[in-house]
């Protein structure tokens, strides 16, 4: 089954004058009437579907970077004459989230950063962005912290592996309530601390549970070492997952020991990672959770432009592509329609239906950030392990 | 059901009730003069949080008892874990084949949209097979529900429960407290669990009093318990057949807090739902609903139900 966008409401869509249009139209314009016009004003300025960027200062050039895909990614601001107000306006469909930043030129040099007008930032491992809300995004209120949900605990855990040669560091969250002579599924997250400290995943999770929403959950958040070798298909990281991690979880932690109770999880590499071992672990995962999954591929011949760290993904989806079977029972896959990786996204979710799993596909006017896979948490986690909502009736 | 399970015993009023976010028990009970009376609580549907009754008790004369059905249970388990893996073992064999029929369901409702949303040829065709859809939706549940009552008479069969010392001392507890109360309240929580509890501990056959429930207490005294969320996080999901209840309230299913968790505005979904579980009456238990049950177990003309269209309408137009 496959889900797609939400329709954009007509209805948002402004009429008259925008209100940089209408600054720009006063006569006699100077600095005063630009702190009239900045005052107490959200940046960047949303009217509809047109969303305005600004930015105040001296500099030959400015430019707004972004990452949406099939757009010109370095745009242009103009100035607005005897001022020092720079502006681009940039139409953005209903519901979407963008990150960005200005690019400033002066006297032949450059320099980047995020917007000073504008105080949404979100952060990741590679620092931290500016956020343009557009019409119709909300910050879902299950991803702030709730008073009123009873907040699981995290122990760390740490593990040597054989496999991996390397000490493993991971978080082991007990949900609320937590009890050992209950069974609870498990969830094992790529790029765990990052789910934690970027997508806010424990106050997420806590919600979830509170609110019933998703069952309570045993969830692994494991960490790599060098991630860009040990997430595209990696075979001791498959046997360490398998061999090492879950069954000493299954040693010291109530959790199912039947793949309907056990799911991976993980964004960008940390979905290629999922998937191979499940790829390389048949019927030992019910569920995988996989959002924005760097799954390039090739058609025709190896060139796939995404540089050499893409060639060991590469060569796993050609292969998985050539002779798909099933990794999961149920797949629950989300991805931004402004990243790249969309086209893949969308391209993989009839061959693993062809393999017989369920997927659940859900795409979002967002990029590739920890604040969209954020967002898409309640969808998947709600899916993968239910809570037990529909037998509670107040 | 547990083999020793008279459904048939004389039992007194029940009145069934929405949601008490905002209790007005108070208001029921001295409306049936029982303000006063003693009460026993069944709070089990609330599982760890069954102790927490203090509310509901300020709704009584404050002379009431918590049955404690739940902590009862947990202690059965941790007294007789032969017993409570045979549980577990039985509660993995329903929970699969609840999955499997969910599956089941999922197909029908998704071929019932595919041959509703095709432009008909001729629309007399098209209603028969649409009809001839919702009858095997209807025999899928039929077929589920016994297969669900075949597990449980297995287990009830091979696990006589009077024959377990830490079941049958707890039995006779609960009857104690039972035998001088005057008016039993059944709160929600988790049905599964509620309706569990109740047939562990033999309640049918004890409820000779007045009995005011909601929620999951409400489904639990029907015949038949079905599970609805059409506002689940995750979308709107198909309403299955869960198990059999206490059968007092007969020819029933009840909807608790229908109003935000059916998707009424919906009149094709409404009438599938409607049609599937007919001759009974889905009965809709919004936040201010009051359904006092005939003697026999029957609902009387006031109570709100769906017609066979998908419209909310009251028991006396569709009788």
């Amino acid at each position: 089954m496959s889900i797609s966008l939400p329709p954009q409401p007509m209805r948002e869509t402004t009429r008259g004058k925008l209100a940089i249009n209408t600054l720009r139209a006063q006569d006699n314009l100077d600095e005063a009437a630009v702190d009239a016009f900045l005052h107490e004003r959200q940046v960047p300025i949303i009217e509809g579907a047109k969303c305005t960027f600004l930015y105040r200062g001296e500099a030959d050039e400015v430019h707004l970077l972004h990452r949406i895909v099939n757009q010109d990614q370095r745009v242009p601001l103009r100035r607005i004459e005897h001022t020092s107000l720079w502006y681009v306006i940039i139409e953005l469909p209903y519901g979407s989230r963008v990150e960005y930043q200005l690019q400033l030129t002066r006297d032949g040099g450059t320099v980047q950063g995020n917007d000073p007008l504008n105080p949404r930032v979100a952060h990741s491992p590679v620092g931290s962005s500016s956020v343009c809300q557009a019409v119709g995004y909300v910050t879902p209120a299950w991803t702030q912290p709730d008073p009123e949900a009873r907040p699981g605990e995290l122990l760390d855990l740490v593990l040597p592996s054989k496999a991996l040669r390397r000490e493993t560091h991971s978080r082991v969250y007990l949900p609320a309530r937590y009890r050992p002579s209950s069974a609870y599924p498990l969830l094992i997250v790529h790029d765990g601390d990052d789910y934690l400290n970027y997508s806010s995943m424990k106050t997420v999770l806590d919600n979830l549970i509170h609110n019933l929403d998703m069952a309570e959950t045993i969830v692994v958040f494991a960490n790599p070492g060098d991630r860009m070798r040990e997430y595209p298909n990696y075979a001791p990281h498959a046997r360490h997952l398998v061999s090492e991690l879950i069954p000493h979880l299954e040693e010291h932690y109530p959790v199912m020991r039947r793949p309907e109770g056990r799911a991976l999880m993980g964004a960008s590499f940390g979905a290629v990672a999922s998937m191979s071992v499940a790829f390389r672990n048949p019927d030992m995962f019910g569920s995988l959770l996989l959002q924005s999954g760097s799954f390039v591929f090739t058609d025709i011949g190896d060139d796939h432009g995404g540089g050499p760290a893409f060639d060991p993904v590469v060569k796993f989806m050609n292969h998985y592509r050539a002779r798909p079977r099933k990794v999961a029972d149920r797949l629950f896959v989300s991805c931004g329609v402004y990243e790249p990786l969309i086209v893949p996204n969308r391209s993989m979710v009839p061959v693993w239906e062809s393999t017989g799993s369920t997927v659940r596909y859900v795409e979002a006017r967002d990029g590739h950030s920890w604040e969209n896979w954020r967002d898409r948490l309640r969808d998947g986690l709600s899916w993968i392990y239910p809570g037990p909502q529909k037998f509670v009736y107040e | 059901m547990p083999p020793d399970d008279h459904s048939e015993s004389p039992q007194s009023s029940i009145t069934l009730l929405g949601p008490q976010r905002r209790p007005r028990v108070d208001a029921v009970l001295h409306s049936l003069e029982l303000h006063s009376a003693r009460a026993a609580i069944i709070n089990a549907g609330w599982r760890e949080r069954e102790p927490e009754d203090e509310l509901l008790v300020s709704h009584t004369s404050g002379n009431a008892v918590n049955l404690r059905l739940w902590h009862r249970m947990q202690e059965v388990w941790d007294a007789d874990p032969e017993f409570a893996a045979a549980d577990r073992r039985r509660r993995m064999i329903l929970e699969e084949m609840q999955d499997l029929y969910v599956i089941a369901l999922d197909h029908v409702i998704d071929a019932l949209r595919a041959m509703r949303d095709r432009v008909p040829r001729s629309e007399r065709i098209q209603q028969t097979a649409l009809a001839d859809a919702e009858q095997i939706m209807r025999q899928i549940d039929q077929r589920h529900l016994e297969r669900v009552n075949e597990v449980h008479a297995t287990f009830w069969e091979s696990w006589p429960p009077h024959e377990r010392p830490a079941v049958q001392q707890r039995r006779e507890l609960v009857t104690a407290e039972l035998a001088d109360a005057e008016v039993i309240l059944v709160p929600g929580g988790h049905v599964g669990v509620l309706v569990g509890a109740m047939h562990l501990f033999n309640i049918a056959p004890q409820l000779r009093v007045p009995i005011v429930a909601w929620g999951a207490g409400a489904m639990a005294l029907t015949d038949r318990v079905v599970l609805f969320h059409d506002r689940a996080a995750h979308g709107p999901s198909v309403s299955e057949v869960f198990t059999s209840g206490l059968g007092l309230v007969k020819d029933t299913v009840a909807f608790p807090g229908a109003r935000e968790r059916l998707d009424l505005g919906n009149q094709v979904r409404m009438g599938v739902l409607a049609r599937r579980f007919s001759p009974a009456q889905c009965l809709m238990l919004n936040d201010r609903a009051r359904v006092d049950i005939l003697p026999g177990g029957g609902l009387p003309d006031d109570a709100p139900v769906l017609d066979t269209d998908g419209h909310q309408t009251l028991m006396g137009t569709v009788r």
